[in-house]
């Protein structure tokens, strides 16, 4: 079983390759919109990466109004 | 320059470049290859397009054995019906006209997916990106689906009121079992295409990027295959659900009449929300 700081740092490192920002300058706290620099299509991306990488199902609703990474790992976690 | 004999219109019609899509043939797969930025909304541009495919399809079905569908949008297969176009043309007039202008629009479009879902051809939806609404019925009236890993498929109408109405729901009905359509109808969540295989919907996963040239492979296959054998077996196989796609339409425009819609509508066409799906 991952721990939530294994799961953010999986996050942060996902996001960082995929997005094509140095993971360096992320941070679980951050808003990843802003940080990111994505849009709404670009966030269901993500989200359907994140689910490829831990195998998990991540109801759209759950990540509803969820704009920082430390969040969206807790929502994973709870699903791993 | 107007073709001189039926041989040569019959090969006029096996490529075509439209507004929101172009169709070409070779070796007997017939590509339709949707275009429309940002997403291939489904809209009155889209809709003429594809009548003028389902126009021409009884000359190219005599000369092919399947046809795949597939984007050349980026962000995916479709968003689904244009619902900016719906609330601006509706916002134009009265309810009673918006209706009867939604009721005609439906079964036009009803008209092509029947067309499609009942064509002896082997159909093959590719599909990457998103696949929502409207995207996701276009898909669900071809034979078969192959899903990149990076696909996602929601039917998010319950968000603003309404339901699927290109007759997605009877055939969702058709391909999946009563609980899976729950799931997607009543939670308006979307799924990704790990999922989408797991319950049936979509035949086969590609990696990224891959799922036309499987889609192709699978085309391909079925060239070898006796035309008239695979038509009936495919007639004998996929009933349309005739019945429950009129009631569709009328459930569709019944709720449509409600001021809750046009007001999910506004909200969604005005919105600046980083997801501006989610109600």
């Amino acid at each position: 079983m991952k721990t939530i700081e294994q799961t953010t740092e999986e996050i942060l490192t996902l996001a960082a390759t995929h997005f094509k920002v140095p993971r360096a300058g992320l941070q679980a706290s951050d808003d990843f919109y802003k940080k990111l620099g994505i849009d709404s299509l670009q966030a269901l991306e993500l989200l359907t990466r994140l689910e490829n990488h831990f195998g998990v199902e991540l109801p759209d609703y759950e990540v509803q109004g969820v704009s920082d990474f430390s969040t969206l790992a807790s929502r994973i976690q709870s699903r791993l | 320059m107007r073709p001189r004999s039926l041989n040569e219109l019959m090969n006029t019609m096996d490529e075509f470049k439209g507004k929101s899509l172009s169709w070409h043939m070779t070796d007997g797969v017939i590509e339709l290859a949707l275009d429309r930025a940002p997403a291939n909304e489904i809209g009155l541009a889209m809709l003429e397009d594809l009548e003028r495919f389902v126009t021409m399809l009884p000359a190219l079905e005599l000369k092919a054995s399947a046809l795949v569908i597939y984007s050349k949008q980026k962000a995916g297969f479709s968003a689904g019906a244009d619902l900016r176009e719906l609330y601006t043309q509706a916002q134009k007039m009265e309810m009673a006209s918006a209706v009867k202008g939604v009721r005609d629009f439906l079964q036009r479009i009803h008209a092509v997916m029947n067309r499609l879902d009942t064509s002896p051809l082997t159909t093959i939806a590719a599909v990457h990106g998103v696949c929502f609404g409207g995207g996701f019925e276009l898909a669900l009236a071809c034979d078969l689906i192959v899903a990149d890993k990076m696909a996602r498929f929601c039917f998010p109408e319950l968000r603003l009121g309404i339901i699927p109405c290109f007759g997605g729901i009877p055939r969702l009905k058709r391909d999946v079992g009563n609980a899976v359509v729950r799931d997607l109808l009543l939670t308006g969540r979307s799924i990704n295409a790990t999922k989408a295989l797991a319950v049936g919907l979509a035949s086969q996963v590609a990696a990224e990027g891959e799922a036309l040239r499987l889609a192709r492979a699978t085309a391909a296959q079925t060239t070898k295959f006796d035309r008239t054998t695979a038509a009936a077996a495919k007639q004998f196989i996929k009933p349309l659900p005739d019945e429950e796609l009129r009631r569709e339409i009328d459930i569709f425009c019944e709720l449509f009449t409600r001021p809750a819609v046009m007001e999910a509508l506004r909200k969604f066409v005005e919105s600046t929300d980083a997801m501006p799906y989610l109600p």
